[in-house]
């Protein structure tokens, strides 16, 4: 420890002898007279130079005539009115960046108010701006500029009305507080944005602060920025289209930014003076369109918080009124992937096609009173959403009609199966509604293969909420993966219909398992009807086994997988839950069996056709026995009565 | 043949037990008919819209498994009442087999439908009938047959886990399906076509001969009908006791009211079956 001090301090003389040299001190002897005044322009200036501050600056190596390069020391004293300083023979691009500068521009047309270097930078005091002395470090920075910006300077009074309390607002700021409270050397300071040298006004195409620049100068510090706002803004626009999206400032106002939004450029007020008027109207295609937005609808909207300019970006000064033809409200500026899906989607693709009845962002979530989804009133409200969606879909309108004759009721049909009863009677709020299927932006008809409900892709949606199912299912037979075929495969909806899904223990799914089975199952099918269960099904019971009961409903496996429920190591417990005394003999039941196949089931064939063989033996024998008896039986009814009649005669 | 002799004219075919039995016999049959056929022809609509009216699958299957009870019970009360017979006579049971009131088949049956047969197409007279026809010999061994078939298939399809713990193998279940459903198919063709017709249709008979109900037949039609057991009875004083006053016309009444249904519903089951079967069976 004792060495540092030492080391230090033997450093620390050496430097301070070394800079008083001999030159400078020559210099000093008149200069460091602290009573040494000269005249300019008829004031008294004082010409003291503080020889021990200067021999702490960071230009102490150089002598007094590095910079002032006009004195010749050894031909003193020298003339009175010297040169200015010239700083660009050393800083050199830092004085070009200062003289094309605001600074700089007012510096040259003689602005008394400009600044030069020495404003800021000192004269013979000047600091590294690393030194927390220097003016010009981090944490003094704002001081420094607030010299001439803080309010109530004459500075200030030339700025902005809202940049006049830049000082202030910063301070208030989260830079600021970052600054001032937290001590943060990292936190942005008035440079970090504007830059030391190069100030130009946020016009200038070349500004830090110009709009198409602005993101690049946030994203000095915060990088990850676009990935950070990916949900509400594409990104990556503001490289590519700034114009088209709000750049950072847009929400986080210059010198005031928070992390919340704020209220920016055009007031609202401004907008509702026109617009707040109920007969405002304007002609679109020959056809009288209402302007008219109500602001308290508005004011309860999701989109509460952002001012009107923010969604109509297209408004100019140049134009009277400043929206005039400012277009289609772009959503995708924030809600840039949702637009995406929505470009792809039938409906988009439709509304770009310039087909009248595909609905925009808007005719689903609405105009200024957009609410959010979880809002009970929204539109957009799970339990709303099957009525959104029939606005075109229901029977007998347009869309519905043009779609395919074939998914007539799609709405009604909805209501009654599992999920809409669970919607709508039960108010589950988890239940599918038509987005869960359909998605709520990208949807697209079932054969294109990127829909959601395209065959290859519907045990994927189903399996959103019906993970376990589609896990047994991607095992089953029926998965394309399991099964390579090129014939159709099942999928969910194959069986569980689309939006006519019922509860599968209920009667209605259960009768109609063997129809469904049977599309490609035909022979088993067939059979199975030739069987007790199938006959019993066939009136009805729920109870009787199924294709489903016996094979498993997701997880159907071929007979010889040791893992299908009817596997030899299985099938008891499978015909167990419905015969709890099943046994090894009994499963040999043949629930297939057809008495038609001779060399699959000879008994069942040759015991059918001696049981035809006997039927049709007594029936075609009594059948001529009776044939042959009528005539004669004729004429022995008469016979007969007439004895009874007789004999009753002789009784009387 | 004096009057005092028989105190009415006519004579006791069928006595109380008999005529409950054949009671039993109709009731469950009936029954057994319509519930199975239900499943039979399962795929076919009326008969689900027949299923239906009587409660569904479940009911229909309940009433035939009690008729089928009952189908054992009246089987096994017959035997009963066989044996008592046979018991309380004296004559060995060799030379009963062989007798007139026998419904085993002999000889004299084979001759009678011969001469049926030539009485049919109009070169004999009408055979001298006894107390059993051979027809209704066979009406009599096609129920016991009947019994005894769809009976055991029956219990198998009733019972299949009891049968196949047994070392019953299970495709005899199958075996035991076709066996049942197509017995059954028989007997119910058989009977509510045949039997109807040999009973109660055939035009000497028509619409139906209640003897099965009332017991009694009229002495002339006994003559006329069984030639050869009237002799038999008119030689025997034994059997002339059988005679008796006609029956009331309430017994009268209630037996065509209950004929009629059982022969109406047998009727509409069998336009039902041939229906099915000819337009809609594959």
């Amino acid at each position: 420890m004792k060495k540092y001090i030492l080391t230090a301090a033997f450093i620390f003389s050496a430097a301070l002898l070394n800079a008083q040299s001999k030159e400078d001190q020559v210099c000093l002897d008149c200069h460091g007279d602290k009573t040494l005044i000269a005249e300019r322009n008829g004031k008294k200036v004082s010409m003291f130079v503080n020889g021990k501050e200067f021999a702490g600056s960071v230009h102490k190596d150089i002598s007094c005539i590095g910079c002032h390069s006009d004195v010749n020391p050894d031909d003193l004293p020298h003339s009175e009115n010297l040169a200015k300083v010239q700083c660009s023979t050393c800083h050199e691009q830092a004085v070009m960046h200062f003289e094309r500068s605001l600074h700089g521009q007012a510096l040259k047309k003689g602005k008394f108010l400009a600044p030069t270097c020495a404003s800021c930078h000192g004269k013979h005091n000047i600091l590294k701006s690393k030194n927390p002395k220097s003016q010009t470090y981090v944490t003094n920075t704002p001081a420094l500029c607030g010299q001439c910006h803080k309010e109530g300077t004459p500075v200030a009074k030339l700025a902005n009305v809202r940049e006049r309390k830049a000082l202030q607002d910063y301070s208030e700021s989260i830079h600021g507080i970052g600054l001032y409270k937290s001590g943060l050397t990292v936190t942005a300071v008035c440079t970090s944005c504007h830059t030391s040298h190069d100030i130009l006004p946020h016009e200038n195409p070349l500004s830090t602060i110009n709009r198409n620049n602005i993101a690049a100068t946030c994203m000095q510090c915060h990088s990850q920025i676009e990935r950070v706002h990916l949900k509400v803004i594409r990104g990556e626009l503001w490289e590519k289209e700034p114009h088209k999206i709000p750049s950072c400032v847009d929400c986080h106002q210059p010198h005031k930014v928070r992390r919340v939004f704020y209220d920016l450029n055009y007031p609202d007020e401004s907008c509702m003076n026109c617009h707040g008027q109920k007969d405002l109207t304007k002609i679109v295609d020959g056809k009288k369109v209402s302007l008219y937005v109500d602001i308290n609808k508005f004011k309860n909207s999701v989109h509460n918080q952002n001012s009107c300019i923010k969604c109509h970006t297209n408004i100019s000064p140049s134009k009277n009124p400043v929206c005039l033809n400012s277009g289609k409200v772009d959503c995708s500026i924030c809600h840039a992937s949702q637009v995406d899906d929505y470009k792809i989607s039938i409906h988009g693709q439709k509304h770009y096609q310039g087909e009248k009845n595909a609905p925009y962002c808007n005719d689903c979530h609405s105009v200024h009173d957009v609410q959010s989804k979880k809002d009970i009133s929204s539109s957009t409200f799970s339990r709303n959403v099957p009525e959104l969606c029939g606005k075109c879909h229901r029977e007998g309108l347009n869309i519905a009609m043009a779609i395919d004759q074939s998914n007539k009721g799609i709405i009604a049909h909805y209501k009654e199966s599992i999920h809409g009863k669970g919607l709508i009677q039960s108010g589950l709020l988890v239940t599918a509604t038509c987005v869960d299927c359909h998605s709520s932006h990208k949807e697209l008809p079932k054969k294109d293969p990127h829909s959601t409900v395209n065959p290859k892709n519907i045990a994927a949606t189903c399996a959103q909420c019906h993970l376990g199912v589609y896990e047994q299912f991607k095992k089953s037979i029926h998965s394309p993966d399991v099964t390579k075929t090129d014939k159709k495969l099942p999928v969910c909806n194959d069986c569980h219909l689309s939006h006519e899904i019922n509860r599968v223990d209920l009667k209605d799914f259960r009768q109609n398992i063997m129809q469904q089975c049977g599309q490609c199952h035909k022979d088993v099918a067939d059979t199975y009807f030739d069987t007790f269960h199938g006959k019993v099904s066939k009136l009805g019971s729920d109870g009787a086994a199924r294709c489903s009961d016996c094979h498993g409903a997701h997880n159907i496996l071929p007979v010889s997988n040791p893992y299908s429920t009817l596997s030899r190591a299985n099938i008891i417990e499978t015909c167990k839950t419905c015969h709890p005394n099943s046994n090894r003999k009994f499963v040999g039941y043949l629930t297939h069996a057809t008495h038609h196949d001779r060399d699959k089931y000879p008994y069942l064939f040759f015991t059918f056709w001696f049981m035809v063989t006997l039927l049709v033996g007594t029936f075609t024998f009594f059948g001529i026995h009776t044939a042959l008896w009528f005539p004669r039986a004729w004429k022995e009814r008469k016979k007969i009565k007439e004895k009874i009649k007789e004999s009753e005669k002789i009784d009387e | 043949m004096s009057e005092n002799k028989h105190k009415g004219k006519y004579y006791e075919r069928f006595d109380a037990y008999s005529r409950f039995l054949h009671i039993l016999v109709i009731t469950s049959f009936i029954s057994l008919a319509i519930t199975g056929m239900i499943i039979k022809f399962s795929g076919i609509g009326i008969f689900q819209t027949l299923s239906d009216m009587l409660g569904g699958y479940e009911i229909t299957g309940f009433i035939h498994r009690v008729a089928a009870v009952v189908t054992f019970l009246y089987f096994f009360l017959h035997i009963f009442y066989l044996t008592k017979k046979i018991r309380g006579r004296r004559t060995p049971f060799t030379s009963i087999l062989k007798g007139e009131n026998s419904l085993v088949f002999n000889k004299n049956d084979l001759t009678e439908f011969v001469q049926t047969m030539k009485w049919f197409v109009g070169k004999g007279p009408r055979p001298q009938y006894g107390r059993w026809t051979y027809w209704e010999k066979f009406d009599y061994w096609a129920v016991f047959w009947g019994v005894a078939v769809i009976g055991s298939s029956g219990l198998i399809l009733w019972f299949p886990e009891f049968f196949t713990m047994l070392g019953m193998p299970g495709w005899f279940i199958n075996i035991a399906t076709i066996v049942h459903s197509d017995e059954a198919l028989l007997a119910v063709g058989f009977i509510f076509t045949y039997h109807f017709f040999n009973t109660h249709f055939r035009p000497d008979k028509f619409p139906m001969d209640t003897v099965i109900f009332t017991g009694k037949v009229h002495i002339e039609e006994l003559k006329e009908d069984r030639p050869r057991q009237y002799n038999l009875i008119m030689q025997d004083e034994e059997l002339q006791k059988n005679f008796g006053d006609a029956p009331s016309p309430f017994l009268e009444k209630v037996s065509k009211i209950f004929g009629f249904t059982a022969l109406s519903l047998g009727v509409l089951l069998i336009i039902l079956i041939i229906y099915s079967m000819v337009f809609l069976y594959q």
